[in-house]
């Protein structure tokens, strides 16, 4: 286990300097930040020859990025534009995104995985096939049509909600915008768990279990879901990292000053520093939430075992 | 040839059949020290690649995902013929042909697809009036005769704009699927026919753009790549989406060249170049074909995202994406200018998605 996930761990280098890379290629190299500090203005060629070599600029691009990289392990992700830390920016914007990212992942979970074991369960009835019809319907609207509407329809015409997100961005102002995000990966869990739950009430040991006498709730939470979880846990771990960073059409709907907020403000300003440090945090924690769910397939099925 | 032929000990099978999965490779078969994956129940190990190592990193790519995961089965041998010799066995083309005729699924998206190619070609057999003329005194008013979809803010008839972005989000879609097809399937068919370090190396790459998230590369990429035609749209969504058909396809090349008729052709020979445009791209090119549907509808879906946010198309190109985006703020005066477009843009993503769907049905015998 701990040699499994030594390996996991150096196999994750690679990635992620190659994505960090790309980005970091992408803002520093096809953009010019300097030139963005200064606006529509054309910059004094000095005081632009001084601000490269104070932002480490005028060195050849691999030299930027380890130099870059060795500052972020020591802590120091520079200062956006605008004089302010890019720590600071973080300490603001993650914890809203966290706290909005906690509420899509738990309604995923909780609704996506009962309407998969409904319809799974129930396989080829009506409900079924209506379940399946609406996922893709869900699946084929966009996110950010979806957004307007159900901010439109319950925040604005029935002011069941608040339509906007108060910049503390509260758990209970965040159910909305939390169901938007995760809507589409919702549409995907009641899939995927109905394929899964479909495919093993077949199998042996549910019937054994039934023959048991065991009762039919115990037989489907205990041996049923337990088994037919693993692909869902999949798809969960790898849609974590996906939604913080896909958080940013649905915080920008709503208003919410998250990480994707911050990310849009620095790509639209090409606030260079911003960019890539958040999208580094937000690569790791992509790896990090792959490795987690190879480690809990082995908690949740047995037979799996790590060498 | 590094290795010695195989003189061919066990020759033709008893049955005929070449049904024989990846498993029957005999004792000391063809290819020493590539030891297929995919042999035998093998023992899981989290660090080859899986059956569904191709799970897309964003929402964007959940009905991706969904084709995939569906779409594995596809990658499995195909059981031989039924038993009738008398009846001539059908291909797997014509048989999935035979199936999708009689879907209705697949009838009603097929003839919706064609519609909507038909207006993206000429627009104007629908709507005769020019996308960009308009008239501010009539900003956001409803429908009137005529102008069944009513007025924008800058007073531009709603319905010709609408049809009109046909054009835009049809052209991307299937510019991109191409591009991203022909570049993934040459990538990864390569390198699941030759394996090796390439491989590897192609396997390392397609992890790197994965863990990038879509939009989140869509706007950077975009915001510095700029232009006023679909082009770096189109060129951005083929860099982020060959990794991942080229993984449907790496991992179908690998099934299919473990087949029988396959060495038999080695045997008897063939040249690599044979052996691939012959007998293993054939075999191996339907998932890559379903995946390839359904991420048309995908892509489509995510031009108008990155339209939306602004870094996508740009006017005067008309789209659905900026007409939504435009109409936003105004949701609470004048609704239709922003469900009309929005209306248009989802059963179009919702038409390629139901067309991969059923093609992924007929295309696979297990479900038969």
């Amino acid at each position: 286990m701990g040699r499994y996930v030594i390996r996991r761990l150096l196999q994750m280098i690679p990635v992620f300097i190659g994505s960090t890379l790309l980005i970091f290629v992408m803002v520093y190299a096809l953009g010019d930040p300097v030139a963005a500090l200064f606006g529509d203005k054309a910059p004094d060629p000095a005081t632009a020859a001084r601000i490269r070599k104070d932002l480490y600029l005028d060195r050849p691009l691999w030299e930027q990025y380890l130099h870059y990289m060795g500052q972020i392990f020591q802590g120091n992700f520079g200062t956006a534009f605008n004089g302010q830390p890019v720590t600071e920016l973080m300490a603001s914007a993650f914890p809203v995104t966290l706290r909005l990212t906690v509420v899509a992942i738990a309604i995923e979970i909780v609704v996506g995985i009962t309407l998969g074991v409904v319809s799974g369960l129930r396989r080829g009835k009506a409900i079924d096939t209506t379940l399946l019809v609406l996922t893709l319907v869900v699946i084929s609207v966009p996110t950010f049509v979806t957004g307007y509407l159900l901010q439109f329809v319950l925040g604005v015409k029935w002011g069941w909600v608040r339509p906007s997100v108060s910049a503390d961005a509260p758990f209970d102002e965040l159910i909305l915008p939390g169901v938007v995000l995760a809507l589409v990966s919702l549409a995907y869990v009641t899939r995927l768990s109905r394929t899964s739950i479909a495919e093993n009430t077949k199998a042996d040991y549910v019937r054994t279990a039934t023959a048991k006498g065991l009762p039919r709730r115990r037989v489907v939470t205990r041996h049923l879901l337990r088994n037919s979880l693993i692909p869902v846990v999949t798809f969960i771990g790898t849609d974590i990292g996906a939604l913080m960073g896909g958080a940013i059409v649905t915080e920008r709907i709503f208003n919410i000053h998250g990480v994707g907020y911050q990310l849009y403000q620095g790509i639209l300003r090409n606030n260079s520093p911003t960019v890539v440090g958040f999208v580094t945090i937000l690569v790791i924690v992509f790896l990090l939430a792959n490795l987690l769910v190879d480690l809990l397939y082995a908690v949740l099925d047995p037979r799996i075992r790590y060498a | 040839m590094p290795e010695p032929e195989r003189p061919g000990p066990d020759g033709p099978r008893p049955d005929g059949a070449g049904s024989g999965g990846p498993g029957s490779v005999g004792p000391g078969g063809v290819r020493p020290g590539r030891v297929p994956e995919t042999a035998g129940p093998a023992r899981y190990d989290p660090l080859q690649p899986g059956d569904r190592e191709a799970i897309a990193p964003t929402g964007q790519g959940g009905p991706m995902d969904l084709a995939l995961d569906e779409a594995e089965s596809l990658e499995r041998a195909i059981p031989p013929a039924p038993g009738n010799p008398r009846e001539k066995a059908r291909s797997l083309w014509s048989d999935a042909w035979h199936q999708l005729r009689r879907n209705p699924v697949f009838v009603v998206s097929a003839l919706l697809i064609l519609f909507l190619v038909l207006i993206a070609i000429w627009p104007g057999l629908i709507a005769s009036g020019d996308p960009l003329q308009c008239d501010l005194a009539k900003s956001q008013e409803g429908s009137a005769p005529g102008h069944p979809f009513g007025y924008d803010t800058q007073g531009c008839d709603v319905y010709t704009r609408t049809v009109h972005g046909a054009r835009a989000s049809i052209t991307v879609g299937i510019c991109a699927t191409l591009g991203a097809a022909l570049l993934g399937s040459l990538l990864g068919g390569l390198a699941g026919f030759f394996g090796g370090w390439w491989d590897a190396l192609l396997s390392r790459v397609a992890d790197i753009f994965f863990g990038i998230p879509v939009v989140l590369g869509g706007l950077v990429f975009l915001s510095v790549v700029t232009g006023t035609t679909v082009w770096p749209v189109v060129g951005f969504i083929v860099l982020l989406g060959w990794p991942q058909i080229g993984r449907i396809a790496r991992g179908s090349v690998i099934t299919a060249k473990q087949n029988d008729y396959v060495q038999a052709a080695r045997a008897l020979g063939a040249g690599h170049g044979r052996m691939l445009l012959r007998h293993v791209a054939p075999n191996a090119v339907a998932p890559v074909i379903v995946v390839a549907t359904i991420a048309l509808g995908t892509y489509i879906a995510l031009e108008a995202t990155l339209s939306f946010l602004g870094v996508g198309l740009r006017p005067p190109t008309v789209s659905w994406g900026i007409d939504i985006s435009n109409a936003a703020p105004q949701i609470r005066n004048a609704p239709h200018m922003l469900l009309w477009p929005a209306g248009a843009l989802s059963v179009t993503v919702l038409a390629f998605i139901m067309l991969g769907d059923a093609v992924r049905d007929a295309l696979d015998p297990k479900l038969r």
